[in-house]
């Protein structure tokens, strides 16, 4: 029986493909997933690994092949049906209720009764044990909404370990949006878990991560199995050659300028954020930013990155602290007040903040400038589509109709589209959060050269990354934040991936 | 094999985005069989008059839903501006501090009733925005207390009979429900109307952040969209709407009651949702809210016409309402597909 699990594997796939409407997301791969092992699929956007990812979890079911458990041949019609099997999933796009408290939230539709009610002594007590276990011993009252986005991706981490039974964990993206520290958990965690036997299934667009933490890679290209591996025989570059067909890499960043002769177009001191409930998000933090420059801002969650840019918008008018635009001391009033001024942001959260679902892709180019395409209130569509077009082309987003939907557009096309808007208000300070969160290797390279063209043009940038690599290959000087508190402030040469982490935890005393 | 799907797909998009006015002829030509005289000029102006009404509501009622909020107020507005209309024709404006009682032109009868309307509005946009309570409840307690204004108003009673004087120089109030040229002045409106808001939803910035705020508030905001002050426009264009409705409902009856509206704000929402207006925000035209309410206008009376009950009448509405969301839904769910299939044609 060639078909069934060799030695080793726990689910076997055999010539699967899954075809969509008008393309074939998945063609006839061969995927093998080992026991007891970290098993990384990587891909660009589109590559089918989610695809398959999600047949795995009975989230899809495959159009032509065959999947193997064990001996068995399985069909899940579902997800419940796969996680009889023992198949658990973390989406990248968390699935908690916000509602409510943490304890409801991992132990929602597994509940245990007692009597007629629900045993929620039992309940709170293991969601702190599996909490503990997971080095984040988070108040299990504490209502889901009320926590940060990586504390939530624990949570979501906790939900599938209170079962016993969990043979496979599938995890789509899980550090995207943890901080270092919190990804180094998470890992001695995977370790944990492989160790007792469960298998795991990884996707991760951080290829230094696949390296530190996975054990067999198995790469797909357009819907179709490329190769596969294991983790010591190969490097980053053998596997960005895979996925791409060829091979790339950041420089570091490295221009020939004076920055000390430059103009200082903006100037931030002692800006100050009380946090509820005690204590400071953003503490005295005082920074400056040149014409053309690339500022970088790195720290860990809750450092008080984001924090930064919605002072500066005007998101947060409780802030005190003066801020500077050239000469003159800012009144900031309202996010539209400093659009006006020329400011624009480009927000962490593509679909949460960025992009207005409903409306078509050039509209959404539009929207921020929309008040300078504008006469008598009438809007001047033949100059609005015009600039939208020029826009478009400038940074070059893969459009075939910009009437189009906005979901029509790939991760990376949507994140250019988030750029354009900002771009097309004219302004003269970009912040950027996290620009290239969940967006593949090409487009990310993509993003990075829109930077660069308009730092080159005089446009004034701050970068917000949670990735070392990304900022040391980006920015041309580097603000640390740690715990509301700058912790370092690097340029040149002092920008090092150990420098960085190490102001990154110099504002936790006691740590 | 694609390419065939993919048309198949367009063409079910162009019937579905088409479907409220292929249930409009089907129902003008259904009741023209089942009922005598349903398509004589005399129906077709009566129907025109009953959806003067909900159209013109459902006008202001369509900006508003398209921000993802609701208006439950404007029936209640409906009433109190009629009302109040009616008093300062019948009663004037008595000022008891210098013991003289005001006697206004009809122009301006309807400035202060649209004003009023107005003002309602305003208040339910600061009410939502200023201190953050949801659309469905700030309009909920608005519609009871403009209700009860409406009754106060008059201690209850009907202003009936509202000629005016022409010593006074208040007469001509019938003109509003009279007809031009055959037409009902309220059916002149009504089409004014809607091709103003259409072209302003359609053609100017205020319109499309209007959009903007229904598809995604947060990011709308943090692209400089003034979201408060967009809100609270839209709900005093519902007012001003409703406003207009309390003044042709009044003038069509040639009398004020206090309890005329009562539920119309139903119609209006059903009529705005049948136009394939989304509920979820950030889809709809105006076009397809005015199709909506003849509609519901033509289910109206074209099953008075065939002697339907009235109890009935409410369930067969019911059902289409229903419908109507549903195969809204299935649009939806086509579209998305049609999304997906571009972007994987894109790749």
């Amino acid at each position: 029986m060639a078909s069934m699990c060799r030695e080793g594997v726990c689910f076997h796939a055999e010539g699967v493909s899954k075809i969509y409407p008008g393309t074939k997301a998945l063609d006839n791969v061969d995927f093998d997933l080992l026991t007891g092992k970290v098993n990384v699929l990587i891909g660009e956007n589109g590559a089918g690994k989610s695809t398959l990812m999600k047949m795995i979890a009975g989230i899809e079911q495959p159009s032509e092949g065959k999947l193997y458990m064990g001996d068995e041949e399985v069909h899940f019609k579902n997800t419940s049906e796969a996680r009889k099997h023992g198949i658990g999933i973390i989406h990248q796009e968390l699935n908690l209720f916000p509602n409510l408290p943490v304890y409801q939230n991992i132990f929602m539709a597994r509940e245990r009764k007692k009597g007629m009610g629900m045993d929620n002594s039992y309940h709170k007590e293991q969601a702190a044990k599996v909490l503990e276990r997971l080095e984040h011993p988070i108040p299990v009252d504490t209502l889901v909404g009320e926590l940060r986005v990586g504390q939530q991706q624990m949570i979501e981490i906790a939900r599938n370990l209170v079962e016993d039974d969990l043979k496979i964990l599938i995890m789509d993206e899980p550090t995207s949006s943890l901080s270092e520290q919190e990804v180094q958990v998470l890992f001695k965690i995977m370790r944990e878990l492989t160790a007792q036997g469960i298998s795991i299934v990884y996707i991760s667009h951080r290829l230094e991560e696949i390296m530190q933490i996975g054990d067999h890679v198995t790469i797909l290209r357009d819907g179709k199995y490329v190769a596969d591996a294991e983790v010591k025989d190969i490097d980053v570059p053998w596997i960005v050659k895979q996925m791409t067909g060829e091979g790339k890499s950041y420089p570091k960043k490295d221009r020939a300028i004076d920055w000390d002769k430059q103009e200082k177009v903006l100037e931030v001191k002692d800006l100050t954020l009380p946090k509820s409930g005690g204590g400071y998000l953003l503490n005295k933090v005082s920074f400056d930013l040149k014409k053309g420059e690339i500022l970088g801002i790195y720290g860990l969650m809750g450092a008080g990155r984001t924090e930064v840019f919605e002072c500066i918008m005007g998101l947060r008018p409780e802030h005190t602290g003066d801020i500077f635009f050239g000469d003159e001391k800012m009144d900031i009033k309202s996010i539209s007040g400093q659009i006006d001024k020329g400011f624009a942001l480009v927000p962490e959260d593509r679909q949460r903040e960025g992009l207005i679902q409903s409306m078509d892709i050039g509209r959404n180019c539009s929207l921020s400038a929309m008040k300078n395409y504008t006469k008598g209130g009438f809007v001047d569509f033949e100059l609005e589509n015009e600039k939208v077009e020029s826009q478009i082309k400038d940074i070059h987003i893969k459009v075939a109709d910009k009437r189009l939907p906005i979901l029509s557009l790939s991760g990376g096309n949507q994140q250019k589209v988030v750029i354009g808007k900002g771009l097309l208000t004219n302004p003269k300070i970009l912040l950027m959060d996290e620009p290239s969160r969940g967006i593949d290797i090409g487009a990310k390279t993509e993003v990075f050269d829109i930077i660069n063209q308009y730092a080159e043009q005089g446009l004034s940038i701050i970068v917000i990354s949670s990735e070392l690599k990304e900022i040391i290959s980006i920015a041309d000087r580097v603000i640390v934040l740690s715990n509301g508190l700058k912790t370092g402030e690097l340029k040149g040469d002092e920008i090092q991936e150990e420098t960085l982490v190490l102001a990154s935890y110099k504002g936790h005393h006691g740590h | 094999m694609s390419a065939n799907n993919s048309s198949n797909n367009t063409l079910a998009m162009t019937l579905l985005k088409g479907r409220t006015l292929i249930v409009l002829v089907v129902l003008l030509i259904f009741f023209s069989v089942v009922a005598d005289n349903f398509l004589s000029m005399n129906t077709m102006l009566l129907i025109g008059k009953h959806v003067a009404l909900y159209g013109i509501l459902a006008i202001g009622m369509t900006y508003v839903i398209i921000t993802g909020g609701i208006d439950l107020s404007v029936g209640a507005i409906v009433g109190l501006g009629g009302m109040v209309a009616g008093g300062l024709i019948q009663n004037g404006l008595t000022l008891n501090m210098f013991g003289v009682t005001i006697y206004f032109s009809i122009p301006l009868v309807v400035l202060i009733t649209i004003a009023l309307g107005a003002v309602i509005g305003l208040a339910n946009g600061l009410i939502i925005t200023r201190f953050n309570v949801a659309p469905f409840i700030a309009t909920l307690g608005i519609m009871y207390v403009a209700r009860g204004f409406a009754n106060i108003h008059s201690k209850g009673a009907t202003y009936s009979d509202l000629k005016g004087y022409e010593a006074l120089g208040n007469q001509g109030w019938s003109f509003f429900g009279s007809n031009v040229a055959g037409i009902p002045v309220g059916l002149i409106i009504l089409v004014v109307l809607a091709v103003l808001f259409s072209i302003l939803l359609k053609k100017t910035a205020f319109g499309w952040h209007v959009f903007a705020i229904g598809g995604n508030e947060k990011a709308a905001k943090l692209s400089g969209v003034k979201v408060n002050k967009v809100k609270i426009l839209v709900y005093m264009i519902s007012g001003v709407c409703s406003a207009v409705v309390g003044i042709i409902s009044s003038s069509q009856l040639a009398a004020s009651h206090p309890a005329t509206g009562e539920s119309w704000e139903m119609n209006a929402i059903a009529a705005a949702v049948l136009g394939g207006t989304s509920m979820a925000g950030g889809v709809g035209t105006i076009g397809g809210t005015i199709v909506g309410a003849f509609v519901i206008g033509v289910i109206n009376d074209g099953m008075i016409m065939c002697g339907v009950s009235e109890f009935w009448q409410m369930v067969i509405k019911g059902l289409v309402i229903i419908f109507a969301v549903v195969i809204d839904q299935f649009q939806r769910n086509l579209q998305a597909k049609m999304a997906l299939q571009a972007r994987n044609e894109n790749k």
